[in-house]
Parts: structure tokens; sequence; C-alpha cells
């Protein structure tokens, strides 16, 4: 078992005739993802490597029963496409897009949750339950099946902190990259308790960033709710205040936000953290 | 992205938000003619520079009368403030504060939604009110939805005023101030102090704004007042070539692709005992000219002595990672040492396209991070 994507999850690629849509579209499809068809307005009905596209997602869902949507549309029109998902009645909503203004994401974020929906992202690597499904651009290959649960902030250091469990043997029920910005779907929270509830996940990566207090929340979270042997990583120990490192949420603002601080967060509530990607695969072996 | 005082009283004046007269001046004796062209017994010198602190730094002066005024200001526009130079001043009408509060509109993260925060502790540091006492703000969180209609207003008034006369000042304020960050797309409208004067008049003394960055593509009057400074003009230069930049100050240059990594290579760098450069992010795509750019700016900084190059290939592929970096070097005229580490997508292609040339490569960032502070201790 995993949490949100598995071998049933139907996708819909939204923004499929775009170059990176259809390369990931590719890509999710030759790891065995059920990818059921794209939407690109005035494109409905054809073909694109085989895949059928529809001109809108009313459309796609209508004709395909598919669950979930990843999104690959630019910035402007982002939004637009969250809100066009959730209105269609798809499940799980995956916003690749980086970039869009945070207030169109609010809005969106609130429409969503009217719709019973659910968003991951914007600006996120997407997610992967290894040798189910892949919805998201994150490398395959790197992941291995398993019971470790991973939830990140990031994409490539991801990938680096995956890479390390994989090569010791500690597989991976499932995978998500929450997204790099300020505002985004699902959280620590949220993922915390998918993870304490699923069976196949016996321990819990978390691998946070400076900017916001959510990782201060999440400790808080873990020491009342979470029984799984949690390892945690936060980046970001050597950024100066007031900077935004390269993700539009990494800022440390007003004095919060540290990396200190939320490494003093998580120990206090008794999850180890590593001091780098590389010694995460024997905390994880020493909290069991 | 920041803009001063007197820019964010414009767009308050502009959407009803009341400020008290003020005046805008680039040089002293231009404070003697606004001094008298206000016309009130006391008047308020203020340096506009786009950091917080500039009470405490002396940037904030009363006068009362031209001669102090003219004194003030010679003193202000000659002063850096966290090392941003002072060149305006803003000469205001000092009003007869009887109380100060506190509001703002802030994006908060946990809510996931615009909040509006209010207190009656206003006029100072509302982190250290935060602290001290957080039963003294109030949040309330905004339905993007339905926005503020006029009984919330209302009702979000009534915490901070009894009297009807305050209650309809600042149920305007309070709408009037999301209108303006809804339409402007801000990440924070504040007013710190809004004051009640002795005549019952709610006024803001101050006014913040910022903005959120990846909305100014549809904002060019935000954007016009962009005044970036020198570290700024790197990093803008870096966001429009597809990369995010930010100087660090160190010795050993790194290319990373992502940010969640190139962090985590930065905190490795330290955690060996070495001090990085600069975080340099060059994105998911890998094309080879954007690699070109990335090397170009890392060496502009002549204190780099080490390059790291850290690529953990998903989409970026690490054979065109490579291919960017040997047509970069045969531009670029260094004997730098640079590391390179590469994992993932075509890791093997690239690593064959090394072979033979200047470039170390490391098995992991591990190993690439300690070869980089060794080299940077021996330079």
């Amino acid at each position: 078992m995993s949490i949100l994507i598995n071998k049933s999850t139907r996708v819909i690629v939204q923004g499929i005739t775009g170059r990176d849509g259809l390369f990931h579209a590719l890509k999710m499809k030759e790891y065995g993802t059920d990818v059921v068809g794209g939407t690109s307005p005035g494109k409905g009905g054809t073909l694109i490597e085989h895949i059928p596209v529809f001109n809108t997602m009313y459309d796609a869902v209508q004709q395909t029963q598919a669950n979930t949507s990843i999104i690959f549309v630019p910035a402007r029109f982002a939004a637009d496409a969250i809100m066009e998902a959730a209105d269609a009645g798809i499940e799980l909503i995956v916003c690749i897009t980086e970039g869009i203004p945070t207030l169109d994401v609010i809005k969106a974020y609130r429409f969503v949750q009217l719709k019973g929906a659910k968003l991951i992202g914007p600006n996120c690597p997407g997610l992967i339950s290894p040798g189910e499904s892949l919805v998201g651009i994150l490398p395959g290959k790197v992941f291995t099946k398993g019971h470790t649960g991973v939830l990140s902030r990031s994409g490539t250091l991801t990938y680096e902190v995956v890479y390390h469990l994989t090569a010791k043997g500690v597989g991976q029920s499932t995978a998500v990259g929450m997204g790099g910005d300020p505002v985004v779907g699902l959280y620590f929270r949220d993922l915390l308790e998918m993870f304490e509830n699923d069976p196949e996940t016996h321990s819990i990566v978390m691998i946070g960033e400076i900017g916001g207090n959510a990782e201060e929340l999440a400790a808080e979270y873990i020491r009342e709710h979470v029984t799984k042997p949690v390892v945690g990583f936060i980046a970001g120990q050597s950024a100066p205040p007031g900077k935004q490192m390269g993700h539009a949420g990494a800022i440390i603002s007003g004095g919060s936000g540290s990396a200190i601080e939320k490494i003093r967060a998580l120990e206090e509530a008794g999850i180890r953290v590593a001091s780098e990607p590389s010694e995460i695969p024997e905390l994880l072996k020493v909290s069991f | 992205m920041k803009i001063h005082e007197y820019q964010a009283k414009k767009f308050f004046s502009d959407y009803g938000i009341p400020v008290e007269r003020h005046i805008l001046c680039n040089k002293p004796e231009e404070v003697t003619a606004a001094f008298s062209q206000l016309g009130n017994e006391k008047v308020a010198i203020k340096a506009q520079v786009l950091t917080g602190g500039r009470g405490k730094a002396g940037g904030v002066k009363l006068a009362g009368n031209a001669g102090e005024a003219l004194q003030h200001a010679e003193s202000i526009l000659g002063m850096t403030i966290k090392d941003y130079p002072v060149t305006r001043v803003i000469v205001s009408e000092a009003v007869n504060i009887h109380l100060e509060y506190y509001v703002s509109f802030v994006i908060d993260r946990n809510s996931r939604s615009v909040v509006l925060m209010m207190s009656a502790e206003g006029g100072m540091d509302i982190e250290e009110v935060a602290r001290r006492s957080p039963e003294k703000i109030f949040h309330f969180r905004i339905d993007p939805l339905i926005g503020i209609p006029d009984y919330l207003a209302r009702r979000f008034a009534f915490t901070l005023f009894a009297s009807s006369a305050q209650v309809n000042q600042m149920a305007a304020i309070i709408q009037n101030m999301y209108r303006l960050f809804i339409e402007k797309d801000t990440s924070l409208v504040e007013i710190n102090p809004l004051v009640m004067t002795r005549e019952g008049v709610l006024i803001a003394i101050d006014a913040k704004m910022t903005f959120d960055d990846n909305a100014l593509y549809r904002q060019p009057g935000v954007l016009s007042l962009f005044e970036p400074t020198e570290e700024e003009k790197t990093e803008t230069q870096a966001k429009e070539k597809g990369f995010s930049y930010v100087h660090m100050g160190g010795e050993i240059g790194c290319m990373v692709n992502g940010a969640g990594l190139a962090m985590a290579t930065m905190d490795l760098i330290k955690l060996y005992g070495g001090n990085p450069a600069n975080f340099l992010d060059i994105g998911g795509s890998s094309n080879p000219e954007k690699v070109i750019e990335a090397m170009k700016l890392l060496l502009k900084d002549k204190q780099v002595k080490v390059v790291l190059i850290n690529i953990f290939g998903g989409i970026t592929r690490c054979d065109d990672v490579v291919y960017g970096l040997l047509k970069a070097f045969e531009q670029i005229d260094t004997d730098i040492p640079v590391i390179v580490r590469l994992t993932g997508t075509n890791e093997a292609e690239g690593r064959d396209l090394l072979r033979n040339t200047r470039f170390k490569v490391a098995e992991t960032m591990g190993e690439a991070t300690l070869m980089a502070v060794e080299a940077s201790n021996k330079q």
C-alpha cells in the first residue's frame, strides 16, 4: 500500500501538448503510470503519442474516469487549470508549475477545498509510490518499493535523500514533494497523518527547509499523533536572513523561519535530525 | 519586492486610506520649503530606505522650526542605514497622537489564506508583541471567495474600537487595505502605527508594502518602482536567465540544480569547515547555454577559489550539464580547481565526457564537498 496514488490511479496531463507536459507524460507512462489522457484547448479529439487529447477537463474526466491530474501549463494559466480540474471532479491535483502568483493559489486552493479535492504543489516535483505509480517529474529509477514514507519541500534534495535510502536498502512507500512556494496544498501535517494511517508505511523521513513555521507545527503534531519513527533533515542552515533562496517560500523573515529553530523544534519532539543527507538511513535504522 | 514609505502612502491615498500630509525631499534645502508649505508647528523628518529599523538608527526626527528641520535633514540625508544610503526624506506634519494601533494584511502559509492582523499595541515591533503577549494580536482569516463584506469589516473594527465614529473609519480602512492588497498583488500591507488623533481621526502615519515577485508581470505600475541594490541587480539578471543566485561571500563557488539541494550543499560546505561563495540554483532544465551563463556569473566573484558543481540528474541530464561546462571553460580563462559530482540521469555519459579534462570528478555529494573544502584551504 501507499498513500494518495497507486495502481488504480488514472492520470490526465493538463498541458500535454507543451514540451514539458509531453516529455513527462511519456516518462510517467514508461514508469507504468496509467496516463489516460491529456488536455489542450483546441486540440481535442486528436492523439499525441497514442494518448487521447481533450479540449476541457470536463470532457477528459467524463470520457476516461480519471481521478488524478498533473499540471504543466504556464504560471499565468495554472491557477485556472487547478480550478478546472477540481470542478471536473478530479480528486488529486498535482501542480508542477512554478511562479504562480500567491493570491491566485490562495483562491484556487479554496475552491479545491470546497470541491473536496486535494492539491499537491504548486512548484513541486509531484509524488511517487514506487512500483505502482509516478505522478510527477521525479526520476523513477532512484526510488525503490518499501516502507518508508518521504515528504519534502524540495525536488532534487528529495532525490539525493532517496538515493541514500535506496543505496542502503531502505525502500519507500510513497515520496511526496510538497512544493517550494509559500502557499501549497497538502502540507506536513496532512501527509504525516496519511503516513501514520498507512499500514505499509513503517517510518517517515521529513525534509524541510528555511521559511515559515510548518516544520515547527509538524514537530508538535508528531509529538502528539505520530507513533512511527520519524527522521528529519532541514536545508538552509547557512542561509542569510532576508534572502530568498531559490524557492519563493525559502526565506528567513522577521527573525523566524531559520533552520536552527526548526532543528531545535524537531529535536525537542524527539525526532532525530540528520546533519547531512547520507546520515538519514543510519538514523532510520537506529530509530526502529 | 519592497517600496518606500512615500510610495506606499501614494497607494494608500489612491485607495482612500487616510495618511498625514507629507512632502518628499531629495536635498536638505528642499526641506525648508517643505516646512513652510506644510505650515505646521511640528514636522517629522523621515528617512526613506528599503529596510526596517530606521527609527533606532536615528532616521526619524521631529522638528519645531525650519532651521531645525534643515539641520535634521542634513544629518539624515547623509546617513547609511543597514547598508542603504539615505537619498530621500519625507517631511510630514506631526499629528496629535492619542492612541496607536497596528493593522496589517499578510499571507499566512499555514491557513493558506490572507490574514488580517490587528492590535491595540501599535507603534512597536509587532514580532516583539507576538512573542511577549500573543493574545494582544487579533487574527482573522479572509475567505478569498467573499473578501470582506461590510458586516465583517464592522465586526473586525469593533475588536479595536467601541465608538461608531472610529468603527466606521476603521471598517473603511480595513476594506480599502484589503482591496489594495488584492488588486496590487501584495504579500504585505502594514500600518504601524495607525493613530487616533486627539480629535478622534484615524490616520496611517507609517505605511509598508511588499509585493509578490511572481505577480509583477501583471503589475507594471509596481514594477516601475523597483530600486534594486547592486546585489539585487545580479540576482535579477540571474533570474531573467532562469536561475537563482544569492551572493554569500565565501571562497567556494557552488553550482547546483534545485534550490533544496543547493542549500544543502552550502550547509555541507560549512559543516566541513569551508565557506560557500554563493547560492546558485540552475533550475530544472539542462540547456548548456544556461550552464555557461551560470559559470560566468559565478566566476565574476573574484573571491571564488574553488568551484563545486553538484548535479542530481532527474529532468536535468548530467551529460547536458557537462557539455555546458566544457563549452563554458573554452570561453573562460581560469585555473581555478573545479570539482564535479554527477548522479542520476545520464551520469555515465557525463562522466565519460569529463575523462582526461581539467575537472575533478567525485562520486558523492559528501566526497565532492570534502574535495572542495580541502582545495580551498590549499589555495
